[in-house]
């Protein structure tokens, strides 16, 4: 049944050169180096790199296959969408990623570094924003600070600059209950960032949030990106968004959850909401639902 | 299943305001319907003294009144901390260890099907005839909201936020302290406010089975001596050391957790 043959191997070279000089500030321009086609053993080329990574959980009606063995390979600075529907194993994937789970088999590899238990070089935002209700927005952002032991004053100041980004300055005293929904996640966004992580991860971060407020936070964490040079793996089963935000959308389904391609999406950055209507976004979104459909994954609410 | 009858959480936002007069106006209706029915009625003073009779007494015997208040009160306190000091703890034991809850959580839930007042006179056996059997009741009544509204408490930490602490590369310690416990201080308030009512009524049952002193042994001397506005009196001193003991952890409550919604009752909003 699966049409597409599983992708990860080609991940560096195809959209190397649409993405331009987005992250690209500082260091040799990743695009130049050799991209290695063929070997998917090499991982010097990628930031993150998953090997014959799978998962399955032992319960009272027997093992289940979570996540059959996947490969796939992130170059630093990339956005990455992992796109499915419920059960494809991407929120397994997602917390393999951040050593929040053991794997079964296979090996996780970040930064050049094996991920064995919880790995806190990372960034994490959940779909709740598991705000601290005790605190204040800006005390929630330096909490990081604080349990990381880093310099507070140092953190209280880049808070209120990740603040003033997500167009929150004004509420840095406010407590969780007082802000909307939107800004809360907005708020734990802020706090993923903190520590200037080299690898911010997301689970439907926005996945509870009304179209409009979605749209925004997209727009937002654009920018936030934009500004600062990380990897992000993003977790959605929202095909436009993870159209318009991703430099490669992965495609998985269900039962085992595996990966079942690997989209480039060559549109050009910044981009606006705007570029939504565009036929190149349409083709993308198109190439993505038409995918779900020859899988027989059919109702996929899409936003 | 929290256990939450006192309703600490959901009540309607700006009521207690207005709660204390209101409160005020509908105690003084009632003692004056109470003393108009027992005038006009005639009730005799050994049946149902009137509140001015009553009002009386009190005046009267002001001082040993308040000798045996002190008692109660020492037996209430000190058996609500030590509810505190034992009922969080297991809770803590019970959540991060299965076995242990397998293992302990059914026994608690045994002993609470146990009449405390059944156990009493144990306690008499076992402690003497002073202060520390009074205390040992007041626990072995207090101390069970405790443990199982810390235990919910606890327990109701979402998993995201747990995971959270480890990926800031939190110890175990430091994700009990700045995640789990804050996060279950409310529920764990919500038993403690339970428990503060339930200690004086262990005090008064424990007064009642033994006892030399005290506002339980009042009540019980006053009756075999058919003082009834005697009874009255301690009666209704120990329902204001109830009302002001229950009030005084709610204060702490709002001191210590202005950011929950049971202490945001009351900003007027």
């Amino acid at each position: 049944m699966p049409v597409f043959k599983n992708a990860s191997p080609r991940s560096a070279a195809p959209d190397a050169a649409g993405r331009g000089g987005r992250l690209r500030q500082e260091g040799p321009p990743l695009s130049a180096r050799p991209a290695s086609l063929g070997d998917s053993r090499r991982t010097d080329d990628s930031f993150i790199s998953l090997r014959g990574l799978s998962k399955s959980f032992t319960g009272r009606r027997g093992t289940l296959l979570a996540l059959a063995p996947v490969d796939l390979d992130v170059r630093d600075g990339e956005f990455v969408s992992i796109v499915g529907p419920s059960g494809c194993g991407k929120s397994t994937l997602m917390m393999l990623l951040s050593g929040l789970m053991p794997a079964t088999a296979g090996t996780i590899r970040v930064g050049g570094k094996p991920v064995k238990g919880p790995n806190a070089d990372i960034g994490i935002v959940f779909q709740q924003d598991v705000l601290l209700e005790w605190r204040t927005a800006i005390e929630n952002i330096v909490l990081q600070a604080e349990i990381r032991g880093l310099n507070k004053a140092a953190a209280v100041e880049e808070a209120q600059r990740l603040l003033a980004m997500v167009g929150l300055a004004a509420f840095a005293g406010a407590y969780p209950h007082e802000l909307s929904g939107g800004m809360r996640q907005r708020v734990s966004i802020c706090r993923a960032l903190l520590h200037r992580p080299s690898l911010l991860v997301m689970d439907e971060p926005f996945g509870a949030l009304d179209a409009l407020t979605r749209d925004q936070l997209q727009v937002d964490l654009l920018r936030l990106c934009a500004e600062r040079r990380m990897t992000v793996i993003f977790v959605t089963h929202s095909i436009i968004e993870a159209v318009f935000l991703s430099d490669r959308v992965v495609v998985m389904s269900p039962r085992p959850g595996r990966i079942e391609t690997i989209l480039p999406i060559d549109l050009p950055r910044p981009r606006r909401l705007a570029m939504r209507d565009t036929p190149a976004f349409m083709h993308h979104n198109h190439a993505v639902t038409d995918l779900f459909k020859s899988l027989g994954v059919l109702r996929e609410e899409d936003e | 299943m929290a256990v939450d009858l006192v309703g600490t959480n959901g009540s309607v936002p700006g009521t207690r305001r207005l709660a204390m007069p209101y409160a005020s106006l509908t105690v003084l209706i009632l003692l004056l319907l109470w003393q108009g029915a027992v005038m006009l009625f005639g009730v005799p003073g050994y049946l149902l003294p009137s509140p001015y009779a009553i009002g009386l007494d009190i005046a009267a015997h002001w001082q040993m009144l308040l000798q045996n208040s002190w008692i109660t009160i020492f037996e209430v306190l000190a058996g609500f901390l030590a509810s505190i000091a034992i009922g969080v703890p297991i809770a803590v034991v019970v959540t991060y260890s299965g076995t242990l809850q397998r293992a302990i959580y059914p026994l608690l839930v045994g002993s609470q099907t146990v009449p405390k007042v059944a156990l009493a006179p144990l306690m008499l056996a076992w402690f003497g005839f002073g202060v520390a059997p009074k205390v040992a009741i007041v626990v072995l009544v207090a101390f069970f909201p405790i443990v199982i509204n810390s235990m919910v408490g606890f327990a109701s930490v979402p998993p995201q936020m747990l995971y959270l602490a480890q990926s800031m590369g939190a110890s175990p310690l430091q994700s009990f302290l700045r995640f789990r416990l804050p996060h279950a201080l409310p529920s764990i308030f919500s038993g403690i406010k339970l428990a503060a009512v339930l200690a004086v009524v262990g005090a008064v049952v424990a007064e009642f089975v033994g006892a030399d002193s005290g506002l339980g042994y009042l009540i019980m001397i006053a009756g075999s001596d058919f003082k009834i506005d005697q009874q009255f009196s301690a009666i209704i001193i120990l329902s204001m050391l109830g009302t002001l003991f229950f009030w005084l952890t709610g204060w702490v409550e709002r001191r210590l957790l202005p950011w929950h919604v049971s202490a945001r009752v009351g900003e007027g909003r």
